[in-house]
């Protein structure tokens, strides 16, 4: 799980999360990356390292681009820990929903 | 009733929001009320809070127990900073896995929206030690892999960082 600070480092920034958005739909060069972004070239080859660091991304070597696609692995890592944080709560909620309900039942009830 | 959402904020803090169809009265209580407490705060299925201490003041004491009947349990332990009934709730807790976690630091607010109440819970983001020893806990156990999808999540997050 060593990646899963910098991942989260990497998300809190609404360009990289754009980015990382981008690419759900597939593979894209950096050039590719610019074009729907309002940032130069260098400010997205910069974000483009900060989520390969983090392992959210891979590149590979294609001449002398390097397409850019999202890493399942570092994906995975964020995805398990977070999967149980929301598991546990949209569960703990749904119970807290029943008990809400119960509550107001009683309090129809009791004409307060 | 919409979904619950789970989003980070920054990169210290995990905002977590909810409607409930009750009153924030209701949803504050439920919220400080040890016997409310002891029943949805439990996490996966199968887990129960034996001991459930809850000291709704500033300064007051939160300690809570639970264990899965199979031998596997953890505690928590946290004091109370703030409370504005119905709206607000401050507090510090951490887990003892059975080593502390470092101190997490939940702020919980209660707002009427139409006839229910929207929760909004921000929660500070643990680091990578307790997130292993929460996967550690048996905490997952009765959780299938089944996976948030984050690119829907990404996608998300990236919607609201925008709106």
């Amino acid at each position: 799980m060593a990646n899963l600070d910098a991942a989260f480092a990497a998300l809190a920034d609404p360009t990289r999360r754009a980015i990382l958005s981008r690419l759900t739909e597939g593979e894209a060069t950096v050039m590719e990356l610019v074009k729907p972004f309002a940032l130069t070239q260098p400010a997205i080859s910069q974000h483009l390292k900060v989520l390969e660091k983090a392992g959210l991304i891979a590149r590979r070597a294609e001449g002398t681009k390097r397409p850019c696609r999202l890493a399942k692995e570092g994906i995975r890592e964020i995805d398990s820990w977070l999967g149980m944080l929301r598991k546990a709560l949209a569960k703990n909620y749904d119970r807290l929903d029943e008990i809400l309900a119960e509550m107001e039942s009683k309090k129809g009830w009791r004409k307060r | 009733m919409s979904k619950m959402t789970l989003k980070t904020e920054g990169e210290r803090y995990i905002v977590v929001t909810r409607k409930f169809a009750a009153s924030p009265q209701a949803v504050y209580r439920a919220h400080t009320d040890p016997e409310l407490i002891r029943r949805w705060m439990l996490g996966p299925e199968g887990w129960t809070m034996p001991v459930c201490i809850n000291e709704a003041k500033p300064g007051g004491k939160i300690r809570f127990e639970w264990t899965d009947g199979k031998g596997n349990g953890f505690y928590l332990t946290g004091e109370y900073v703030a409370l504005e009934p119905y709206s607000r709730i401050v507090h510090v807790e951490r887990m003892h896995l059975p080593d502390p976690t470092p101190d997490n630091h939940v702020e919980t607010r209660f707002a009427a929206e139409g006839s229910g109440t929207l929760m909004t819970l921000r929660m500070t983001l643990p680091d990578e030690k307790t997130r292993a020893a929460m996967l550690a806990t048996g905490m997952e156990h009765g959780m299938e892999a089944s996976y948030v999808r984050l690119e829907g999540w990404i996608a998300e997050t990236a919607k609201n960082a925008s709106a």
